[in-house]
């Protein structure tokens, strides 16, 4: 330990002017310019608990995205084997995420093996038999490659989500990766948040699908549906009862073009009713198929799908060039905002679950910020006067430091960024009645010493001393505590960790070295010849 | 001012057995509680919704379960929760989540018109976290005692490692037991306290076996009862006065923290003072019992 006290006490200023530094921004809103230009201006940073706001967490569903890749793969494998020529029958995907597929004959089967050589280098065989001269073939994606797949569907998700929670203008929000498929979204200040979670949770896929007319209609909601068709349901308000209502729609299955061909998504207000619209654009390749696409199938219906859900399935009246439409329904102008966001950003590559979300609104967080800033100030007042009272000026040495701690300890949580929570008010007030204890284990040792009649000077010297191991275990067990803490908690228990662990560190340096100066002080300064403690 | 007078010699250790017994049959008592009982486990654990109200006026929550029953949620949980303010609480999470909570307020809204209440607080736990949760509640426990076991195994020595575990596991045992008793509802802040707990009742032993360390060096001969009492005795006005300080701040966090803060206080509370009391009656008597069974082989020297 350094033996000057100067430049201890250089140390313990310079921490304490840091801290405060750090801190001030917090205390005043008003700073003064030239602090504006050139110190720090963060405040503390206050936990979803705190500010009011949104939680959630997201789980990506990569089986999905799986099942979508291996039913695309499954059908380019079709297509392929039907350019070559080469003779198959019944090629399926299975539940279980497998294509299985048979062959008439041997040569086939080993055009076939050519071709998955060449072009489908991502699946390998699981399984093959041979029965009676025709051979069956389950495929399946390789290990390595359904990993990559999960993983950047993660990543896509994640891309798609941040563009959709920026461009509906959330400031500060946090939107970050969790294990292997999950998502935490964290938006401060956040009121709808139903109309949050709608936005962040569509999938968005937004498709083009020819409405099949030659079919009966009734027939097909009965359950005989024809092979190449599907029954979907259109919504729209009914502007006289103010409900919902769905009516049913039978759709071609192939999927004419997405959203993926965008370019942008606009909200506009029709003319007629003054209602809004989204006007969308397509990029050059969307344009070229929209306009071919209209051309083949004028007078027909073409039915706009979003998530399934059809909103609306107009008649072609003539060939459409120039790659723009319009996505009519009866939306509110917050609807139609959304559901503009929603295809500027993109369809996310798969479904999303939400498993957890937590609402605060804003008034309960201040509640909360209240109630803690009370506790640790009766619990600072409490704890500094019973030190007081029972070691007398020691126990105002201890109460500075106790104060220079507080100090230095949210100073770091501002420095660093670290979130404050309700737990980690908690952690705060509970660091104060914590932090005492290495003075108390000092104090006491000083007191034992003196009554063996040792000077003060070799009384306060041997205290610091004897205690100081003692107190640098604990801490550590302490810390050891805190940190597996900090490992399992999430939010707001994390805010707890984060207090208690920095409050443990910062008690060690202003409760041993920085009271250790002042009693140094006055020793060796002053000479004094009694301890008050 | 001095509680303590020094020069105290209390004979902590010759009371030790009958405090043996006690902690033993509390141990089992408060394992048959959480057995017979099971835990009162919170959203957090269980997965679930729950929504904090807060009316402008007094509002009989009777009214409001009718109106919750009409939803179709039966096993819903009302509790008041401060002035004008109640928690609904229902096991429900369902796929569609927080759609539940935009029912609840569209149907308090039909009945008491907007503007008579505000939804304080949303939360929904799917089933899925709450088993990633549990898991990771007791690994961060037990991990804790590990990391602990070895740090002071290599500080001091075995017997004093498995001393302060034995003690800090009987602690959590007897925290949740009493917590379970009130039917307290056992959530992720709970799971808090108790690693708290865990680092509060080691930082006491700690302080306990540090001053036996520094005795047996002092003064070889004496055995180790002798010097186990002593070292208890003479950090006995420590001991007390942090617990102290430690109980003084929890009890404002308990009294002004407000209701999310309450049970994480009221844990630590309990907690406080069984740590307090385990690092005499439990970590001692364990290394004590070691020393009888098998005395340290490195002859005590400086």
């Amino acid at each position: 330990m350094l033996k000057g006290i100067k430049i201890r006490t250089a140390i313990a200023l310079v921490a304490c002017l840091l801290g405060l530094f750090y801190l001030t921004p917090s205390l005043t809103s008003n700073l003064p310019d030239f602090w504006q230009k050139h110190l720090p201006v963060d405040k503390i940073h206050l936990g979803l608990d705190l500010q009011g706001g949104m939680h959630l967490v997201l789980e990506v569903d990569t089986e999905k995205a799986l099942e979508n890749t291996l039913e695309r793969t499954a059908n380019e494998l079709k297509e392929s084997l039907m350019g070559n020529k080469i003779r198959f029958r019944n090629i399926e995907r299975t539940k279980d995420n497998h294509i299985v597929l048979e062959f008439p004959d041997a040569s086939s089967r080993e055009s076939f093996n050519k071709i998955l050589k060449d072009q489908f280098n991502d699946l390998e065989e699981a399984s093959s038999e041979i029965h009676e001269g025709r051979g069956l073939i389950t495929l399946r994606v390789r290990e390595k490659r359904k990993n990559e797949i999960k993983k950047l569907t993660v990543e896509q998700s994640l891309e798609t989500i941040r563009n959709r929670v920026d461009q509906f203008g959330v400031t500060e929000p946090e939107i970050i990766p969790q294990g292997e498929d999950r998502i935490v979204v964290q938006l401060p200040g956040i009121k709808d948040a139903m109309r949050a979670k709608n936005l962040i949770g569509k999938t968005a896929l937004l498709e083009f699908k020819l409405v099949n007319e030659e079919y009966p209609l009734a027939e097909a909601v009965k359950g005989n549906v024809p092979e190449g068709s599907v029954v979907a349901y259109e919504t729209r308000l009914d502007r006289q009862t103010g409900r919902r209502v769905s009516t049913p729609i039978l759709l071609k299955n192939r999927t004419l073009l997405t959203g993926g061909y965008l370019e942008s998504a606009q909200v506009k207000i029709s003319d007629r009713f003054g209602e809004p619209y989204v006007a969308i654009k397509f990029n050059a390749q969307g344009a070229r198929d929209f306009d071919r696409i209209t051309g083949e199938n004028v007078k027909k219906r073409l039915a706009i799908v979003l998530d399934g859900t059809v909103h609306s399935a107009p008649v072609i009246q003539e060939r459409i060039s120039g790659g723009e439409a319009q996505i009519t329904g009866t939306f509110t102008m917050d609807e139609a905002k959304d559901l503009a966001i929603v295809l500027r950003a993109g369809a996310l590559p798969a479904p999303v679950n939400f498993l957890e979300e937590r609402t605060v609104g804003p008034s309960l967080g201040q509640d909360s910020i209240d109630k803690g800033l009370w506790s640790a100030i009766i619990g600072g007042i409490l704890i500094m006067v019973f030190m007081t009272a029972y070691y007398r000026l020691s126990g105002l040495v201890a109460n500075l430091a106790l104060i220079l701690n507080m100090v230095i300890l949210l100073g770091i949580l501002v420095a660093f960024k670290a979130t404050l929570t309700l737990p980690g008010i908690a952690g705060i007030v509970l660091i104060i009645g914590m932090s005492v204890d290495a003075n108390v284990l000092i104090f006491e040792r000083i007191r034992e010493e003196l009554r063996t009649g040792k000077t003060p000077r070799v009384s306060i010297e041997t205290g610091y001393s004897r205690a100081f191991l003692t107190i640098l275990d604990t801490n550590v067990n302490a810390l050891i505590a805190s940190l597996f803490l900090f490992g399992f908690g999430t939010g707001p228990v994390k805010g707890f960790a984060v207090t208690l662990s920095i409050g443990i560190i910062t008690s060690l340096f202003t409760a041993v070295f920085v009271t250790r100066i002042i009693f140094d002080y006055f020793i060796w300064n002053r000479k004094i010849s009694r301890v008050s403690v | 001012m001095e509680l303590i007078k020094p020069g105290i010699n209390i004979n902590f250790v010759g009371a030790i057995k009958w405090m043996v017994i006690s902690s033993i049959v509390l141990t089992i008592l408060s394992i048959g509680i959480m057995l017979g009982r099971g835990f009162n486990y919170g959203i957090d654990f269980a997965g679930g919704t729950l929504i904090q109200i807060k009316f402008q006026k007094e509002t009989p929550t009777d009214d409001i379960r009718k109106a919750l029953i009409n939803l179709g949620i039966r096993d819903s949980i009302i509790q008041d929760f401060g002035p004008h303010e109640i928690v609904v609480r229902t096991a429900e999470s369902t796929s569609d989540v927080g759609g539940l909570s935009s029912r609840i307020g569209d149907s308090l809204n039909a009945l008491y018109g907007k503007g008579a209440f505000e939804v304080q607080r949303v939360e929904v736990v799917g089933p899925k976290v709450g088993k990633d949760l549990t898991q990771k509640a007791i690994f961060a426990v037990v991990f804790s005692w590990i990391g602990m076991l070895i740090y002071i195994a290599f500080r001091f020595d075995l017997r004093f490692a498995v001393g302060g575990i034995v003690g800090v596991i009987h602690d959590v045992i007897v925290v949740m037991g009493i917590f379970t008793l009130f039917n307290k509802e056992f959530t992720l802040t709970i799971v808090a306290a108790l690693l708290t707990i865990i680092g509060y009742s080691i930082h006491d032993t700690i302080v306990v076996f540090d001053r036996v360390r520094e005795n047996i060096r002092k003064d070889t001969k004496k055995d180790l009862h002798t010097v186990m009492n002593d070292s208890i005795n003479q950090t006995l006005s420590r001991t007390i006065l942090t617990s102290f300080t430690v109980v003084l701040v929890v009890v404002v966090l308990f009294l002004f923290g407000g209701p999310v803060i309450n049970d994480f206080a009221f844990t630590l509370l309990i907690g406080v003072i069984f740590g307090t009391y385990s690092s005499v009656f439990i970590a001692s008597p364990v290394v004590l019992a070691w020393e009888r069974i098998s005395p340290s082989k490195i002859k005590r020297k400086k």
